[in-house]
């Protein structure tokens, strides 16, 4: 490897990771959690047969995951501000990323909701306790642990999709790497780090994924 | 205490229950005898509300209920006065021992803490499982587990448990420890409705017994009556069937 290229990979790196820790992990972070919220509160309006509600969670299911992310980016950043909605491009990143991802994880807490035994909710008003009690208490604490792997997923395919906001000129990882390679024309190796980076979160989430696992692990070791 | 009038159930229009009655008074031990697919199992929900009836009268400590059109607040009130025992236990999956018999005391009735544990550690020592008190339920056997759901239901003081066939889920080696803690319970006075296919418990220590069939009850009798002198014929070929003689438990 040449003197120059060697001097421009590591001259890159801090120039790639910087804006992948002040944006990319936000923009994840921040979206991930709103995705969450929203993914719960469809959920359970779905396993509960909330009238009027339920087919509104399922519309919005069906629109949001039936088109494509990069198109959604565009129509909220470059499409919204024909009807006067001009958006900052990281709040609209934040917005199309946690309304897409809370579609998706809408359907795997939904899952998880329908796999907790309806006896626990039965054992729940036996002993007294009013529905929201028991999904508060009973339900969606299980339907968590279940959910966990699948969300986790969830989350390390978001870190990845939010290379997709650079189409929005978000200044993201991706982006950065963009601009060192157009002025460099070093693409394959400029390219090549980046996704090292992204590997590199992506690691640290399946390790995190993992530790929380062991500590949801079957209700399991005698608590301590 | 709780009486039953003409209680009627059907599911996608087939009748499981058709006009049942029933009388328990306070202290009684009444098994609900039956073949599969007699009714017992829906009747004893329809009581806890677990199912909705279709029509009939409650009567429970004086108050009069329509069970075809409940309200929501009658439910929650009468369920606070009594307990249920599950076939499969339904201990809560993420709480411990000692949680599964706090939980209704400090999340449905709004206990301290420390009182509830103070209740939850002396119902699990009721049925020997005070040192199972941090153990998940997946961690104890089906027998534990059963003592367990039945130190949740005397928790809350509940003046009537009913029992839907607690020992039928369990290894046969396992139902003994179970039905000992019910025998126990039955000697100190609680007012219990328990559905069994034990017929030794049913013999020995429930004092009343209703037997169903095609969701009517078929003979209700005293136990000894039921099992002595039987008067209906249907009871008398139930009886013959049971080919091994009643044991104790």
């Amino acid at each position: 490897m040449n003197e120059r290229l060697l001097g421009i990979l590591t001259d890159s790196f801090s120039r790639i990771l910087i804006p992948g820790l002040t944006m990319t992990i936000p923009l994840t972070v921040i979206s991930f959690a709103l995705a969450m919220v929203i993914a719960v509160a469809v959920a359970l309006v779905q396993f509960a047969h909330v009238r009027v509600l339920t087919p509104l969670a399922r519309f919005y299911i069906w629109v949001i995951r039936g088109t494509p992310l990069l198109v959604q980016l565009f129509v909220v950043f470059y499409g919204l501000p024909d009807v006067g909605i001009i958006l900052e491009p990281f709040t609209a990143a934040v917005i199309v990323f946690s309304i897409n991802e809370g579609a998706y994880c809408a359907e795997t807490m939904r899952a998880a909701l329908e796999s907790v035994p309806a006896g626990q909710i039965e054992a729940g008003y036996c002993v007294g306790m009013s529905y929201l009690q028991i999904m508060r208490r009973i339900v969606l604490p299980q339907a968590f642990r279940t959910a966990f792997p699948p969300l986790s997923n969830s989350l390390i395919a978001m870190v990845k999709d939010t290379s997709l906001a650079s189409n929005i000129t978000v200044m993201e990882m991706f982006m950065a790497t963009q601009r060192i390679a157009a002025r460099t024309y070093e693409m394959l190796p400029l390219y090549c780090e980046v996704g090292l980076i992204y590997l590199l979160f992506s690691t640290v989430l399946t390790w995190l994924q993992r530790i929380g696992e062991k500590r949801l692990a079957s209700y399991g070791a005698v608590k301590e | 205490m709780l009486e039953v009038r003409n209680i009627q159930k059907s599911f996608g229009g087939t009748p499981v229950l058709k006009d049942v009655s029933l009388k328990v008074e306070k202290g009684d031990v009444v098994a609900i005898l039956g073949p599969s697919g007699s009714g017992k199992t829906t009747l004893l929900r329809c009581l806890n509300f677990l199912e909705t009836a279709d029509g009939g009268e409650m009567t429970f400590d004086g108050e009069i209920i329509q069970l075809g059109r409940v309200q929501k607040r009658d439910i929650a009130r009468i369920r606070r006065k009594t307990a249920f025992v599950f076939q499969n236990y339904n201990l809560f999956a993420n709480k411990t021992a000692l949680q599964n018999v706090t939980e209704g005391l400090i999340i449905a009735r709004k206990m301290k803490r420390e009182q509830a544990e103070g209740i939850g550690m002396r119902m699990l020592e009721r049925v020997g499982l005070a040192d199972r008190r941090d153990h998940y339920p997946i961690q104890l056997s089906g027998g534990q587990q059963q003592r367990v759901a039945i130190a949740r239901a005397l928790a809350t003081e509940p003046e009537i448990i009913y029992f839907d066939e607690p020992t039928s889920a369990l290894d046969p080696e396992l139902t003994g420890e179970v039905l000992s803690v019910m025998r126990d319970l039955a000697r100190e006075g609680m007012t219990m409705l328990v559905v069994t296919h034990e017929m030794g418990f049913a013999r020995n220590v429930a004092g009343k017994i209703v037997f169903m069939e095609n969701g009517v009850v078929v003979e209700a009798a005293t136990a000894r009556e039921f099992f002595d002198h039987p008067r209906q014929e249907r009871t008398q070929a139930f009886l013959r069937t049971l080919d091994t003689p009643a044991a104790m438990p």
